[in-house]
């Protein structure tokens, strides 16, 4: 093989260069593993991270494209054959890159480890390096491959060529119910931070208006000048960053902006709806121009944050409660850890991304490495930078802020009782502090990742520019910048699942695919809204927070999702009769397939009501025969809401498992056809005549 | 002489590390290059219109926004 004489040949310089890192990872690592008593600096978490990234990048990675994919630079790539100059075209690898990762990153790397962070930072760390070199990374660079193989079709349309249609239809279902999650679970991040805060509340609006501004600049002032509108938007949102502390002193103004989370949902709710039906030009473009360059610039804000700062790890290595009974989210490190951080790690949605747009701009397959494999690198090291921010906080303050007030009560004192119990000591003082340091009322219950993040930013970045003065305009800037992408990704989002919709009501009713007709945009608009929207309004008003709820059937889908892809790169491979090399997908795949039958198991059935559907609505069912209301649940109505919610849960949760099984028994039906033909038998495009490119070896 | 040199290779080089950096954020946001895209029109369909840089930006825009089969799905 090619590979292997370069590396023969390669000089005792690069061996020993990459020595060093093997070095430099391997004492990072103990240093993060072993210590016990006493503080770890976050830089020993960052050296280990990206040692590993670079050793997995320089050989697995390397291996995967030469035995396993067997990249050929010279084959025609979409981008060459098909160039059109616009969906089509060859572009830099670096560019590309860029592209590639600025639309897997988004709020799921900077949520999940926050919340896993209550299992202490080791479990988290060892699951998200080792999760996206083995996992994520794999699934993004093979699934890239295979779409730029096959002239950048989708993932749907692969499965169904490869897979058939059945299957096809099956993974098409998955990913609408996947993206109604998605956009539920985000939607209460942001009503979560946003709850009775008039700062952060006034400045989220105001993004409204400001990006209307920069669309109507964009549209009819200065056409395509990206550059200026965002940089028109960027001041004016500092600017209401700074407006907004003022509204929250005032008397008068204060009140017209404090919301609670209901209102906040329900005004969330009317927003998904009219943000997708209006012209894309006057709010959603401009704003997801903001928020994309406003997300790249933080991340490496905070990247330079981190190494400059140094903060030390407050959170132990291993908490308490990886035995499953932590107030942030119920049920143990297994399989619970491996569903809460899933972007990070491993994301099938990225599976949607791979083979979408990027696919059709690769330049020659040997940069596909970079792309695919690289740019997950990179967003798993955002999934480390959040826990760090998480980790950095003291665990008495990241404990109150990311427990149901169920668990700790609703005042300072209270809080810091039941949590000093836990053996995070805290003060009633402490926290009451950090709320004023962070310009807020409380920061009880603030659930949900974004201000606890916002917290860990604020501390960091604080440290690097403005000391305590500016803590409260950082909290408040990492509020704003996650509530900014989650609304473009909520309007963004609204308008593929409506698309999904139309398709799908489409063959049953041939009107419904009329994406230009009013009525079945407005009909296929009202289902994408009300099926979020329901999600939405039951997670505000969930017994166990709504997050506790939400997050895990979110990462179940998602895993649901990377297992699927993985399936079909595994048929795939055993199609190429690349049978020595399928163990690359197939590890991960079962990994991935036990982990979420398990979760989605225990979220049906377990006993416990913190973390079974059922039981959850066994309780809440009891209670009514004996005519007893339970809190959140205010009145009879509420209580039967709260039991028809957990029902639903499980059956989602149920048909999520449903899913997972009939991919892995079309997947096994699939292989053993591929087995019993004696050659290639995949159906690719571009090599000579008819793609079997792999008859070549 | 040699200074001159190595000064024109220098600002040559950050005008292009520029264009590269200019190029990926306007990706970043789904908006492709022009140049590249008036180069192929001309090269490969000489007699037929070009987009103005406008049209090319609102055609571009339009398309990243509007979903279809392999288009306009983002991430968590």
């Amino acid at each position: 093989m090619a590979g292997a004489d370069e590396a023969a040949q390669r000089s005792p310089v690069h061996w020993s260069v990459w020595a060093l890192v093997c070095v430099a990872g391997a004492v990072a690592f103990a240093v993060v593993a072993l210590s016990r008593g006493e503080t770890v600096n976050a830089v020993w978490l960052v050296v280990a991270a990206v040692c590993s990234y670079l050793i997995a990048y320089r050989f697995y990675s390397l291996f995967i494209a030469n035995r396993v994919l067997q990249v050929d630079p010279a084959r025609a790539t979409p981008a060459a054959r098909r160039n059109d100059g616009l969906d089509y075209v060859p572009t830099n690898k670096y560019v590309l890159f860029g592209h590639h990762f600025a639309a897997i990153a988004g709020a799921g790397p900077l949520v999940g480890p926050v919340l896993a962070a209550q299992m202490g930072y080791l479990p988290s760390t060892l699951w998200i390096i080792a999760g996206v070199v083995f996992a994520g990374a794999v699934q993004d660079f093979i699934i890239l491959f295979l779409s730029t193989r096959r002239d950048g079709r989708s993932l749907g349309d692969m499965i169904k060529s490869e897979m058939g249609a059945v299957p096809g239809v099956i993974a098409l279902f998955g990913v609408l119910a996947i993206m109604v999650i998605l956009l539920a679970v985000l939607a209460l991040i942001v009503v979560k931070a946003l709850a009775d805060s008039p700062w952060g509340t006034f400045t989220v609006f105001a993004t409204i208006p400001i990006a209307m501004l920069m669309g109507i600049y964009g549209r009819f002032l200065r056409a395509h000048r990206i550059g200026e509108m965002s940089a028109i938007g960027f001041v004016l949102l500092m600017a209401a960053i700074v407006l907004g502390q003022g509204v929250s002193e005032s008397p008068t103004l204060a009140p017209m902006f404090t919301f609670s989370g209901e209102s906040l949902a329900l005004m969330l709710i009317a927003y998904g709806f009219i943000a997708s039906v209006l012209p894309v030009w006057l709010l959603l473009a401009p704003r997801d121009y903001l928020s994309t360059f406003l997300k790249i610039g933080t991340i490496v804000g905070l990247a330079v944050g981190i190494l400059i700062v140094m903060p030390e790890l407050k959170m132990p290595a291993v908490s308490r409660f990886v035995d499953g009974s932590g107030p942030v989210f119920a049920g143990s490190l297994f399989p619970f850890l491996f569903i809460t951080i899933a972007c990070g790690a491993v994301s099938g949605f990225h599976a949607l991304i791979a083979s979408g747009t990027t696919p059709k701009m690769i330049e020659d397959e040997s940069q596909i490495r970079l792309i695919g494999y690289g740019a997950m690198l990179m967003e798993s090291f955002v999934a480390i930078m959040a826990l760090i921010a998480a980790c950095i906080i003291e665990p008495g303050a990241y404990f109150a802020m990311n427990s149901p007030p169920a668990v700790i009560g609703s005042t300072a004192a209270e809080a810091a009782q039941t949590i000093s119990s836990w053996g995070f000591v805290i003060t009633p003082d402490a926290l009451t502090q950090l709320a004023r340091d962070v310009g807020e009322k409380t920061v009880l219950s603030r659930t949900g990742g974004a201000p606890t993040l916002a917290v860990g930013m604020a501390h960091v970045l604080s440290s690097l520019l403005g000391g305590s003065a500016l803590m409260a305009f950082w909290y408040h800037f990492a509020i704003l910048f996650e509530a900014l992408f989650i609304l473009t990704t909520v309007d963004a989002g609204t308008r593929v699942a409506r698309f999904m919709i139309q398709d799908l009501l489409g063959t049953f009713v041939p009107a419904m695919r009329e994406t230009q007709s009013w009525p079945a945009n407005l009909v296929a608009t009202t289902l994408a809204v009300g099926a979020w929207g329901y999600f939405l309004y039951q997670g505000v008003v969930d017994p166990l927070g709504g997050i506790n709820t939400l997050w895990p059937l979110f990462g179940i889908s998602n895993q649901m999702l990377a297992a699927i892809a993985l399936i079909l790169a595994t048929v795939i491979l055993f199609k190429m009769k690349r049978h020595a090399y399928v163990w690359v997908t197939i590890a991960p795949t079962i990994w991935l397939v036990v982990c979420t039958l398990t979760a989605g198991w225990q979220k049906v059935f377990h006993d416990a009501p913190a973390i079974g559907f059922i039981a959850q609505a066994n309780r809440f069912s009891e209670a009514l025969a004996q005519g007893k209301i339970l809190a959140p649940a205010k009145s009879i109505a509420d209580m039967h809401r709260v039991v028809f919610a957990n029902y639903l849960d499980a059956a989602l949760c149920a048909a999520f498992m449903a899913i997972v099984i009939a991919m892995i028994v079309s997947g096994a039906v699939a292989i053993r056809r591929a087995l019993a033909t004696p050659t290639a038998s995949t159906k690719e495009i571009g090599y000579d005549t008819q793609g079997l490119g792999a008859a070549r070896t | 002489m040699i200074r001159k040199a190595l000064a024109l290779r220098a600002r040559e080089r950050l005008q292009s590390w520029y264009r590269l950096a200019a190029q990926t954020a306007h990706l970043m946001v789904g908006l492709p290059d022009y140049a590249t895209y008036v180069e192929h029109r001309r090269r490969h369909h000489p007699h037929d219109p070009v987009m103005s840089r406008d049209d090319f930006f609102r055609n571009c825009q339009a398309r990243r926004y509007t979903p279809a089969p392999g288009r306009g799905v983002r991430c968590c």
